[in-house]
């Protein structure tokens, strides 16, 4: 606290505080929501997100147990350390939230992210894009003589890099699945 | 045990093995099937108010003075989207209800059907929980969920829609004890190495003070309990908030009063200058803390809440302690007594002479007058006239508000019913009535603005069927009081649209609604005026015409410190700042 040059102090969601907003650190963290599957479950969540004025910056979502009716929802989101508490015990009050997993502190994950390229192009642009394709292990899973679609699997950086470098090869659109997380080890 | 019945018969069914005995609601086309089987009943009361906003806020009323779930029943559509405002009033302000809303049938919905609304879209960010029930059998199931949800942990409103079609199916009925309420279990009993902490800073503090919130009273009159013998064994001062009024005896040895932006003097000092701050069942509101950087600069903070998310959600706290309050404080005390029951009573009592000099300036003062009859001179009638009576009040929201706050004293949780959080302008009169339905011997005046007062008063024709003798206290200015105040402190004397012409004739609009009302303007008669209210058998409106420009003072300008209080108009000119008129 004592960087945000406060006594004993205070945070930053009062409209009474009429501190500097940006001098505050941003992080970001990776949490992962285990929720009832019912109606409305996602809504509950996106609606606290926008309704508080929280950041999503990924957000993935699908049945992870069919007869217990869970749910996982992995969400990256960023704030200042004092916004990450707020957002992890706001997902905490919902009524249908089960567990709230703040994995970016709560020892070492993996994250992967899945993502579908188009490329477009002939010529020398075509052999490279395929040839970097090979190098980043992704999967051609389409390909006519004027396009194909890459399949790549990783972490975000990773599909990042390679968007970088299919753009100058003829990216025409892409799509990506938003972050999946597990914590490593056993647990 | 399980038995087949239908849909409706089975919300009928559900809400008697709650334990309801009343429910505040309006027909419409999409709840008949249960209008017909409250009909062919006697336990449970239907009171048919005149707005579904003012079965709500009727139902708030209920709650809030009985302890016990409020129960609402409303049609579809408009019948929904009218308890809106009520549902976010409870939410803010905790308040256990639980709303049903009729829905068009399962095969219609979301073809924009007659009286369709998305209902559950539409509350979701207003209730603490809502389910659309599309399956029969789940409804009995989902009836007592909510009302466990609406009851457990920090209490809030909970709705259940009910599409008309499964109203009429037939299904299984599930009692209450085979619930599957399970899952939602709201820790209750803080952390014992915590509660020690806080028990030695408490024993050492010089400069100690408690304030508590309506968590207090949320946590049941047990807490209330507790929490005096805290007070009083310990010998610190305790401030609250607005809705925490009543918690500890305002006849107490060790009150303050009430804290906040239009709190006494001697609260908000000692907020600010203390060394050790209990909170307990408040959550540091926008109202309370002032400028938030400048908040109680030299003080340890502890914070007893049963919601995490209070917790360092505006203030830093050193201690945060999860948990009902009753709980925490019963812990805290065998703590304590088990430990000596000790305190640091040298310094307590240089911290007591502190605050009685703060008294001293006796923030409260006002200029009085023969000639017109001053509001807070009003309320200190009321006060004076009813102090010694069974006595319920509700407020409207603006300055009467405030006024009824510092000048009115409650010695029991659950007499205060105000619209704290969300500041509903409508809510006082409905409430009045949901109280007195839960009190029918008791007095119950509704302490009000015209203004205020207007936004619900087709309540009164509620009050006059079901024979419910509430007292309308209005504090007449002509003015929206409060956006007349501020446009005064900080808009430049322009009154934008905060005066109101062609005021209705009370007296006569009591005549109209077939009770009776009262016009006094004389201080000299208001005396006689609120006697003749208080014995009158039946519902009153006492019109007082007050001061119109009066100012509510003490205040904490808005972006500004509790020890920067304004004391009265002279000290008010310019004393809101640039950032501060920013706020609201």
């Amino acid at each position: 606290m004592n960087a945000l040059k406060i006594k004993k102090g205070s945070s930053r969601k009062s409209a009474y505080d009429l501190r500097d907003p940006h001098k505050d650190v941003e992080e970001k963290h990776t949490l992962a929501v285990l929720v009832d599957n019912e109606a409305g479950v996602l809504a509950r969540v996106i609606g606290l997100f926008s309704g508080r004025g929280y950041n999503i910056d990924s957000l993935t979502v699908a049945e992870v147990d069919h007869l217990g009716h869970a749910s996982r929802i992995t969400i990256v989101t960023r704030g200042t350390p004092e916004i990450i508490e707020q957002i992890k015990a706001q997902l905490g009050r919902i009524v249908t939230v089960r567990e709230v997993h703040d994995l970016t502190v709560e020892g070492p994950s993996v994250e992967r992210e899945l993502a579908l390229f188009k490329v477009a192009g002939n010529g020398e642009k075509r052999v490279e894009a395929l040839r970097l394709a090979d190098i980043f292990r992704a999967n051609a899973v389409d390909s006519t003589l004027e396009s194909f679609i890459f399949e790549l699997t990783g972490a975000p950086d990773k599909i990042d890099a390679f968007a970088d470098l299919m753009r100058p090869l003829g990216l025409v659109e892409m799509v990506r699945t938003g972050v999946a997380a597990l914590s490593r080890g056993a647990e | 045990m399980t038995r087949q019945m239908t849909g409706a018969k089975m919300v009928v069914q559900a809400l008697k093995d709650q334990g309801v005995d009343t429910v505040f609601g309006y027909p419409g086309g999409a709840v008949l099937p249960i209008y017909d089987e409250i009909f062919q009943q006697n336990d449970i009361q239907h009171i048919l108010v005149r707005h579904e906003q003012g079965a709500v806020h009727a139902a708030e009323g209920y709650a809030r003075s009985t302890g016990k779930p409020g129960v609402v029943l409303v049609t579809s559509g408009p019948g929904a989207t009218n308890a809106v405002t009520g549902l976010t009033d409870a939410l803010l302000d905790s308040i256990p209800i639980v709303v049903l809303t009729g829905q068009v049938p399962t095969f219609l919905i979301g073809t924009d059907g007659f009286q369709e609304a998305d209902t559950v879209g539409i509350t979701r960010p207003c209730t603490k929980h809502n389910w659309l029930v599309k399956d029969t059998d789940a409804l009995a199931d989902t009836i007592h969920q909510a009302f466990h949800v609406a009851t457990s942990g920090r209490p809030g409103p909970t709705l259940i829609d009910i599409p008309k079609d499964v109203q009429f199916a037939t299904g299984t009925y599930v009692p209450p004890a085979k619930a599957k309420t399970s899952r939602y279990q709201p820790q209750v009993k803080g952390d014992r190495e915590s509660i020690e902490q806080l028990v030695e800073w408490m024993e050492g503090a010089e400069r100690p003070i408690f304030y508590t919130g309506g968590g207090v009273i949320n946590s049941g009159t047990s807490a209330s309990t507790l929490l005096r013998e805290l007070v009083d064994g310990t010998g610190i001062p305790i401030t609250s908030t607005l809705m925490g009024l009543g918690a500890y005896p305002a006849s107490g040895k060790h009150w303050l009063g009430m804290l906040g932006m239009h709190g006494l003097y001697e609260a908000n000092m000692a907020m600010h200058d203390c060394d050790l701050m209990i909170c307990i069942g408040a959550r540091f509101d926008d109202r309370i803390t002032g400028r938030v950087d400048a908040f109680s600069p030299e003080s340890r903070k502890v914070h007893i809440d049963i919601d995490p998310s209070s917790i360092n959600k505006i203030i830093h706290v050193d201690l945060p302690i999860v948990g009902d309050v009753g709980h925490v404080l019963e812990d805290l005390l065998t703590i304590w007594k088990s430990r000596g029951r000790k305190s640091n009573k040298e310094a307590l009592a240089g911290w007591w002479k502190q605050i009685d000099a703060w008294k001293d300036v006796k923030c409260l003062t006002y200029k009085n007058s023969d000639k017109v009859i001053k509001p807070q001179y009003a309320v200190e009638r009321l006060e004076a006239l009813t102090r010694s009576m069974d006595r319920y009040i509700t407020t409207e929201v603006g300055q009467h508000q405030m006024w009824a706050a510092q000048y009115l004293t409650f010695d029991e949780p659950g007499r205060w019913m105000t619209s704290g959080g969300l500041g509903t302008m409508g809510y006082g009169l409905p409430a009045s009535v949901g109280v007195q339905k839960a009190h029918p011997e008791a007095l119950v005046v509704n302490v009000a603005g015209e203004a205020s007062w207007l936004m619900n008063m087709q309540e009164m024709s509620t009050a006059v069927q079901f024979r419910l003798p509430i007292k309308q206290f209005i504090l007449n200015n002509e003015r929206l009081g409060m956006v007349r105040q501020w446009q005064q402190l900080l808009h430049g004397e322009r009154y934008s649209q905060s005066w109101s012409e062609a005021l209705p004739d009370f007296v006569k609009l009591a005549e109209a609604f077939g009770c009776k009302g009262r016009l006094v303007k004389d201080p000299a008669e208001l005396d006689d005026a609120i006697r003749e209210m208080i014995e009158y058998d039946g519902p009153f409106i006492l019109d007082v015409m007050v001061e119109k420009h009066e100012n509510c003072f003490p205040m904490i300008p808005s972006g500004e410190a509790h020890n920067k209080m304004l004391l009265g108009d002279a000290a008010a000119t310019n004393a809101i700042g640039a950032a501060g008129g920013a706020l609201v």
